[in-house]
């Protein structure tokens, strides 16, 4: 099996990894995105609290598909959204979240690339519109919060198995394989 | 006569066809593409994409949690008799199908950012009606995720500048980088007015990737521009390789001799479509 990060994360866990490696994740995971990011950074600016601890933790760029059945919800298709969308919000949210690995598909800006790496925190590329692979690794839904923002927006707090496999694009260290890739590449007519 | 109900469950039918399996055309695209991959990074993308498809398929679950917004192209034959109102019934079938198959509600009305929780709201799903001669009608389907759909772009250029068609195409392609889930499928609109490249652009994904363009002028500019994109290195979720699109399409049409409107319209790998159409008085789903 892939190597497995396990959240809590601690500095020295994410600083080992690179470019280029391919992990899975086994443990707790929080979806959250363009809404959730802007409700965070508000409770946290002005002092309050978050309801529930994100030190150490990974967040996971998704808005799934689920169905609410008697046994609970099922997850039926949960792939990773653009986490660009998200680049005004990025640095601010890690940095007053602790969050130390964020899963998504796209990338992050370059400004926000180098930001995450000061702070600590990797950025996690999942196989964009692979919902139904990412659902088979969710093995259950602990809790959904902030439910008022709506099903796609709320904050799903998932429980993994080996999720992945997930690539590890921009790490601790300023490398991005992103802009690195198209750096090195250049259009030809 | 064609009756509602069954128009009705014809919509539903294709809406859960195009959420939960890809067509033949870009399913043979993506093996292929695979193949010519080295780095294996790239190849892991594919893989992924390619095993999501045989469990979408095998469970019956939407492919992506983005199964879009529902985009309808409708001929409709002046000479059809048809008592119930189809676009109505386009809207109840789009409601009936978020709940049964299930499709996210993805639709929100655009200044409070309120979910209409059916994927229908004001203006919306989008269905382009062009009448025909006869009595034939056809329905054309394509759900649009918005990480592709946020990627359309419309230029309008200056016609002595020999080179702007191909130079727009591969700064939006470039410009995207991984964010519209490439490989993508490009539609560009070239000509008419703003309005019709925007339409032409998106109208040309609904041609399959085996399929080439009948213009043979156009035919040369998709090949060249399907080399030159995937010279671009942004690679399958812009982690790099050699595959950054699957197929450029280009359509045209008559425009302004000052005008020179160019749309461009990106698709996902997750490229869902399906088509109906009616045959005697019963609509059949094609499975492309």
């Amino acid at each position: 099996m892939r190597k497995q990060l396990r959240p809590p994360l601690v500095e020295k866990q994410v600083g080992q990894l690179k470019v280029g490696d391919i992990v899975g994740i086994t443990g707790k995971i929080v979806t959250a995105r363009d809404k959730a990011y802007a409700r965070a950074i508000e409770l946290l600016r002005s002092g309050k609290r978050l309801p529930l601890d994100l030190r150490g933790g990974v967040v996971y760029h998704c808005g799934p598909l689920s169905r609410k059945t008697k046994e609970g919800w099922q997850v039926l298709s949960a792939g990773p959204t653009t986490s660009a969308r998200l680049n005004s919000m990025q640095a601010e949210f890690v940095g007053r979240t602790g969050v130390r690995a964020l899963i998504g598909k796209g990338g992050v800006g370059e400004d926000v690339a180098g930001e995450l790496a000061r702070l600590g925190c990797v950025y996690l590329a999942f196989t964009g519109g692979a919902g139904v692979l990412a659902a088979r690794a969710i093995k259950g839904v602990q809790k959904v919060l902030w439910q008022d923002l709506g099903a796609t927006e709320a904050l799903w707090v998932f429980r993994v198995q080996d999720f992945g496999p997930l690539v590890v694009a921009v790490d601790a260290w300023g490398n991005n394989l992103y802009t690195r890739k198209i750096q090195a590449g250049g259009g030809h007519l | 006569m064609l009756s509602e109900a069954e128009f009705r469950g014809t919509v539903v039918e294709m809406l859960q066809w195009a959420a939960t399996t890809l067509p033949k055309d870009v399913v043979d695209a993506l093996k292929r593409c695979k193949r010519r991959e080295r780095e294996y990074v790239a190849i892991l993308q594919f893989e992924c994409m390619l095993k999501n498809l045989e469990l979408a398929k095998r469970l019956g679950a939407p492919i992506c949690q983005d199964t879009g917004i529902p985009i309808f192209f409708m001929e409709l034959g002046t000479g059809l008799k048809l008592d119930f109102d189809p676009i109505a019934a386009l809207k109840r079938a789009v409601k009936e199908a978020t709940l049964a198959i299930p499709l996210r509600a993805n639709i929100v009305d655009p200044i409070s950012r309120v979910n209409t929780k059916t994927n229908v709201g004001e203006g919306m799903p989008a269905v382009h009606l062009e009448l025909v001669r006869g009595k034939r009608l056809r329905i054309d389907l394509l759900l649009k995720g918005a990480g592709a759909e946020n990627w359309s772009r419309l230029y309008m250029l200056r016609p002595s500048d020999g080179e702007a068609i191909e130079r727009a195409v591969l700064l939006t392609v470039g410009e995207a980088g991984g964010q519209p889930c490439p490989p993508t499928i490009v539609g560009v609109g070239v000509g008419g007015s703003a309005e019709v490249a925007c339409m032409l652009a998106k109208k040309a994904l609904l041609r399959p990737l085996d399929r080439p363009n009948k213009d043979r002028r156009l035919a040369r500019l998709e090949l060249r521009l399907t080399r030159a994109a995937n010279g671009l290195d942004i690679g399958p979720m812009g982690l790099g390789g050699k595959t950054t699109v699957l197929g450029v399409h280009v359509e045209k049409a008559a425009c302004h001799t000052a005008s020179l409107p160019v749309a461009i319209d990106l698709q996902c790998w997750a490229a869902r479509r399906a088509s109906a159409e009616l045959v005697g008085n019963r609509m059949r789903v094609e499975v492309p």
